[in-house]
């Protein structure tokens, strides 16, 4: 509980140096297949990412953030990634996130997890731990995760597609309720995976997000990296 | 730690890797950045200074495509060093926020370049060339990814270039003026991009180059030569 607000802003704002610029979260492939054309399908877009993979990486974020065993939340979100290429830019984001966060907030257990996977674990366990060493709660760990699930995306459409940013930030900020409501129920299944274990986390994904996401690893020519 | 040449390369208490040391203690491999508008030559520069340079150096490069491997693969296909000499990075569309902005994608191919060598049997690698995406005139990059930085402009995208300056231009440790093959058939005036450049950069170097002419590269060569001469040399 230690931190106020501001140190969740540094967190979560979009310039933060780990890597989150050069993916899309699923959008270029979306795009590229007609199904995000405009603010409308943005909008569709982001609030199935948020509800699925989204809700996944806020609890295990909110996880490692209430003090969760990092190495047991790297497992499960292995267990809930079941296509190759999300899990390997799952630990590339994490180990360029585990970078800033150890300028930024050094800490001993983000020491501890950068040495045990040293090539990376999986962004939202980073995240999480990087918000715990920020001074920062579960549901703090939640919101910056849950965040990522949707303005990843908006920013990579506002570049691929050249919608009007004013409409993208739009979309965002009409998503932020439900955002809330994301973040609190990812804070309440960390609050049972303290004594239940990682089993007690949501194990939602977006199937076609997974498949999108294989298929466009293989592209030759992308503007993002995922 | 070195104090040879506090003035050139001085410390840099980051958590980047800026470090000038391996975790060994010894000196890791000195990073050259080369950063400049799509289409000047930036590809070809780099190289060009690998088959003039793999003989005596071991060599790595970095490329940053906006959209494609295409660099990488130039690289690859005309065999200037071997697949594992050279990494791509993927920029999302933003080249300058990838070596300037958010270096973290680049900081850990220049890491894992560095340590699969230094654990190889081939030995440490003393240069890492990171070429940029092509992108503006602002584009430069940070100096928590390399230790100097080129910016290479060709007379053919305007000769008024050097009067516009920017911080590629103003501030780039090296400018490389290419294609000077090129000069009569597009008008330009060398001679005022010279005194331009002069103008806008005071002492800083400015190389003059045509990579199509034998060994067009030489004035390149010799200032990253002397680049790692001033790395290299033992603190006194």
């Amino acid at each position: 509980m230690g931190a106020g607000h501001a140190a969740l802003l540094v967190l979560a704002d979009g310039r933060f140096p780990a890597g989150g610029h050069a993916h899309s979260g699923g959008a270029e492939a979306a795009v590229k297949a007609g199904r995000v054309t405009d603010a409308a399908s943005l909008e569709d877009f982001c609030r199935g990412r948020l509800h699925t993979a989204g809700l996944s990486a806020a609890a295990l974020a909110a996880a490692a953030a209430a003090g969760v065993d990092p190495l047991a939340l790297d497992d499960a979100a292995d267990a809930r990634t079941p296509s190759p290429a999300l899990r390997a830019t799952a630990r590339r984001l994490g180990r360029q996130m585990t970078r800033a966060a150890r300028a930024a907030w050094p800490s001993p257990e983000l020491d501890a997890l950068a040495a045990a996977r040293p090539r990376g674990a999986h962004q939202p366990v980073v995240l999480g731990l990087t918000a715990r060493a920020a001074g920062l709660g579960p549901l703090d760990a939640a919101h910056a995760a849950a965040y990522e699930a949707v303005s990843g995306p908006a920013t990579a459409v506002v570049r691929l597609l050249g919608l009007d940013p004013f409409d993208a930030t739009a979309v965002l900020a009409r998503l932020a309720p439900e955002l809330d409501h994301v973040a609190e129920r990812a804070a309440e299944a960390a609050r049972r995976a303290v004594h239940e274990g990682p089993d007690a986390l949501p194990a939602c994904s977006a199937p076609l997000l997974d498949i999108t996401a294989e298929q466009h690893a293989a592209w030759p020519v992308r503007l993002f990296a995922s | 730690m070195h104090l040879d040449h506090p003035d050139v390369y001085p410390h840099r208490h980051t958590y980047s890797a800026a470090s000038p040391l391996r975790p060994d203690g010894r000196r890791r491999a000195l990073r050259i950045g080369l950063g400049g508008p799509v289409g000047s030559g930036k590809t070809a520069t780099v190289a060009a200074l690998c088959r003039s340079l793999r003989e005596e150096l071991s060599i790595a490069v970095i490329t940053n495509d906006i959209y494609t491997r295409e660099d990488a693969e130039f690289l690859l296909r005309n065999a200037v060093l071997p697949p594992e000499r050279i990494t791509a990075v993927e920029t999302g569309a933003c080249p300058h926020t990838a070596i300037r902005d958010d270096i973290s994608a680049n900081l850990e191919a220049v890491e894992d370049l560095e340590a699969v060598f230094s654990s190889s049997s081939v030995g440490p690698l003393d240069l890492i060339l990171v070429e940029s995406g092509g992108d503006n005139l602002t584009a430069t990059f940070s100096k928590g990814l390399v230790d100097a930085q080129i910016f290479v402009i060709d007379v053919a995208g305007g000769d008024d270039i050097p009067r516009k300056g920017g911080p590629g231009v103003t501030t780039a440790d090296l400018l490389v003026v290419n294609k000077t093959d090129l000069a009569p058939y597009v008008g330009a005036d060398l001679e005022g991009m010279a005194r331009d450049a002069e103008a806008q950069r005071g002492d800083l170097p400015v190389a003059f180059t045509s990579l199509t002419a034998e060994d067009g590269v030489a004035p390149v060569r010799d200032w990253v030569r002397g680049q790692l001469a001033a790395w290299t040399t033992p603190a006194a």
